[in-house]
């Protein structure tokens, strides 16, 4: 590979896909001809695919061969376009029509109407796009996609992630041409000039961490790419290696030119094939196009990758543990006397940065340090992905620059929230991070402001919590889980959540008093204190901040024996309100027998006996029953 | 439930894995390639395989039983042929997951970790499956079921059965 054949590649790349971007911004319906071709693309992220997503492209491949269109029509399996909710996705160019809820019942309709006659299927069309009669919004002018900025993401939902041609027609590896051309001073530089942040949660200096291995004269040195996403509720990670893995692989010859290194790691979570399957399938035609492998563009530089899988280990996604697990060791966190980058994998000098990290990388180049710091906020510059899940309209994954408030992010793009409920709190950075409530909405997502608040960005996964979720029943779930996945190496952090969640588990079983409540502060703070590793010092964070926002709900457990929100199962009462019309329904269906009451006359349900198995809210014709 | 490797049955396969050994042998960092190996091939990690990767790589059997046990995806016991997995990531969770596996824990008689005696069925409570969107999300033998309700469950269990 040399840099003429890549600009060939790219330029006859290009102009198979330009219909991708021909599109304009309405698309009218009426007066409408066939295109001569189209392009349809359709998400094969793990949302779409679980939708069904995954027989409608068999279909669909089906039909365009039955019509005999292959010249006309081309299928293009994309990676996710962050909305999931509205899964399967299909977009269809010139126009850029975005069509939701694409079922293969659909197909004929589609071709028929779409592609044979070249008129719009309105019924098909993603309904935020449909605003005037006559009129749609193609794709990018849809309210969730025109206020994101994808830097990150910019290939998800553009390219084919398993053909490397079409990620070198958006630019592919021509960053890392550029960095085998300068000093790997100058790489560095440009890096340390962007001021790009780690996007796995600590928000360290990006280019300061690769300066700190490069000016280590300790051979061989290593780059790891973290893929171990365990926060429960992110899942960009996933995306962005499932939708363009190039990116990561080019970010990370880049990184290895950088500090002189030869050989990386890719640590993906075992629990995302799809991301497995496709990475590996990237490393191979990257070699095959020597832009991995030896001599990369005929250079003395050479980087090989090796993809290792992890194996179900929460604090495998803590940097040392990490190396321990390549090493195929118990991954647990190492007393951290020297930084990786000094003393890493096998005590060699290691970068580990994250996946959405490495993804920033080749734009930087691309568009240059400064216009990287024009997005964002002064410190916190770029954007960053978060992915939104809970009660909240349009579930997915979104990219916005930093700065943007939890309110634009939650109401604006993502459409608040389901069913008429009232928002409670969002919980930001999973087991490590905090629930932050109502009031402080307005609050810009950076790294610091959300520290402010007693949280973290961590990875960004964002669950939206309505007013049916009981706050102190979303500590415990958190601490339960660290308990779980805490590696037992240090005691503060094995005794002391433990410790904790019996405390937790007291209160929503109604047996916690007043002082149950301080001794959990008292042990958060001492669990802080003395960690060995990030897992255990951000542990308690989830009590921290549900008890300083939402003490009244903890009170209300300890003083009132009561679940303000109907969520702790041994709290919560069911009654039979005065809307009951004796149908006798609920006492037929309760399996303990503990409904009374004469026909046509209100029933009651005895306290003592009933299981709260809320068989007799199901059954009742009038929603009658209620939970209190 | 104990479960024994059936070692004539398995021939074939043991053969072939230990060739595989031989081949790991010397490179760095090989003991989880070999164990990821094990459980993709045999469905658990029994015994007389880890004396097998113990005697060819020269780990002591104690270290590979305690990286093992430290990773959930590796197991003492054999899974089902039919393997339930309910995620039990936050989205799910605060959408209803517990109920999920409550139901499947209870028409499949059995607790999330464990195999039925006749090897048919395992269920699991799984971290994060990064399908957050489908929430309360299951898998049955990796084919993915969103937005389940307790009944969904019943139904899919039932059916299978």
């Amino acid at each position: 590979m040399d840099i003429k054949r890549l600009n060939e590649i790219k330029e006859n790349t290009a102009k198979a896909i330009r219909v991708r971007e021909e599109k304009k911004a309405r698309i009218s319906l009426k007066d409408r001809k066939a295109s001569d071709e189209y392009h349809l693309l359709v998400c094969a992220g793990a949302g779409c695919d679980s939708s069904g997503g995954k027989v409608l492209r068999e279909q669909l491949a089906k039909e365009i061969a039955a019509r005999e269109l292959d010249d006309k029509v081309k299928l293009v399996k994309t990676g996710c376009l962050g909305l999931c909710q509205a899964g399967p996705i299909v977009l269809v160019y010139p126009e850029g029509v975005f069509y939701a809820l694409v079922q293969k019942e659909d197909i004929t309709e589609l071709f028929d109407t779409h592609i044979r006659d070249g008129n719009i299927v309105k019924r098909l069309v993603y309904e935020g796009a449909v605003k005037e009669d006559d009129f749609v919004e193609s794709v990018d002018e849809v309210d969730f996609f025109k206020k994101q900025v994808k830097i990150a993401l910019r290939n998800c939902g553009r390219i084919d992630p398993e053909e490397i041609d079409e990620y070198i027609a958006y630019d592919g590896y021509q960053a890392l041409y550029q960095c085998l051309n300068s000093s790997r001073e100058e790489v560095i530089q440009t890096m340390k000039d962007s001021l790009l942040r780690g996007r796995g949660g600590a928000g360290f200096p990006t280019g300061r961490k690769w300066e700190s291995a490069f000016v280590v004269n300790d051979y061989p040195k290593y780059v790891i790419c973290n893929g171990d996403e365990g926060d429960p509720g992110a899942f960009m990670d996933r995306s962005i290696l499932e939708g363009d893995p190039h990116s990561v692989l080019e970010a990370m010859a880049i990184c290895g030119y950088a500090i002189g290194s030869n050989k990386g790691y890719i640590y993906v979570r075992a629990e995302y094939p799809m991301a497995i399957e496709r990475l590996n399938h990237a490393v191979k035609q990257a070699k095959e196009y020597n832009v991995l492998g030896d001599n990369i563009f005929g250079t003395d530089f050479s980087f090989d990758l090796e993809v290792r899988l992890g194996a179900g280990a929460f604090v495998c996604g803590e940097g040392t543990a990490l190396m321990e697990s390549i090493e195929g060791k118990r991954g647990m966190p190492r007393t951290k006397i020297h930084r990786t980058a000094v003393h890493g994998l096998w005590q060699k000098p290691t970068i580990i940065n994250n996946v959405e990290t490495f993804a920033n990388v080749p734009y930087i180049f691309q568009k240059g340090a400064e216009h990287f710091r024009s997005i964002g906020t002064e410190k916190s510059p770029g954007t960053k992905v978060f992915a939104l899940g809970g009660k909240i309209n349009n579930n997915g994954l979104i990219e916005v620059p930093m700065g943007t408030t939890l309110r634009e992010i939650v109401y604006d793009i993502c459409g608040g929230i389901p069913g008429g409920k009232e928002f409670k709190a969002v919980q930001t950075g999973g087991p490590s991070g905090g629930c932050i409530p109502a009031e402080h909405l307005d609050t810009p997502v950076d790294f610091e402001s959300l520290g402010k608040l007693g949280s973290i960005m961590g990875s960004g996964g964002m669950v939206i919590l309505d007013e049916d979720n009981c706050m102190v029943d979303v500590a415990r779930f958190f601490l339960d889980f660290t308990v779980d996945e805490s590696c037992g190496k240090c005691t503060p952090c094995r005794e002391g959540t433990q410790r904790m969640l019996e405390k937790l588990d007291s209160i929503t079983e109604g047996k916690g008093t007043p002082e149950t409540i301080t001794e959990l502060e008292e042990m958060s703070q001492m669990i802080i204190d003395s960690s060995l590793c990030g897992l255990g010092q951000s542990a308690p964070n989830p009590v921290l901040s549900t008890i300083r926002f939402f003490r009244h709900e903890y009170e209300a457990h300890v003083n009132d024996q009561q679940c303000p929100a109907g969520a702790c199962k041994a709290l919560a009462k069911i009654v039979i309100t005065d809307k009951c019309i004796g149908c006798t329904k609920c006492a037929r269906v309760c399996p303990v027998s503990c409904i009374d009451g004469k026909p046509k006359e209100q029933h009651v349900i005895n306290q003592d006996d009933c299981i709260k198995c809320e068989t007799c809210i199901a059954a009742c014709p009038v929603q009658a029953i209620v939970k209190q | 439930m104990t479960f024994t490797l059936d070692v004539e049955k398995n021939r074939e396969k043991l053969e072939d894995y230990q060739q595989f050994l031989n081949a790991q042998k010397g490179k760095p960092g090989n003991l989880m390639l070999v164990l990821h190996k094990a459980q993709e091939v045999f469905g658990y990690i029994p015994g007389e395989i880890q004396q097998m990767i113990s005697d060819t790589l020269r780990i002591p059997r104690a270290e590979i039983y305690g990286v093992i046990t430290f990773y959930s995806q590796f197991t003492l016991i054999p899974r089902g042929e039919t393997q339930v997995a309910v995620c039990m990531g936050t989205a799910c969770y605060v959408k209803g997951a517990q109920a999920a596996l409550d139901k499947a824990e209870e028409v499949l008689g059995i607790k999330s970790g464990e195999t039925t005696p006749d090897g048919k069925y395992s269920v699991e409570a799984t971290r994060c499956l990064g399908a957050c969107v489908l929430a309360p999300f299951i898998t049955i033998n990796e084919e993915p079921h969103g937005r389940v309700t307790p009944a969904d469950v019943e139904e899919l269990l039932r059916k299978d059965k």
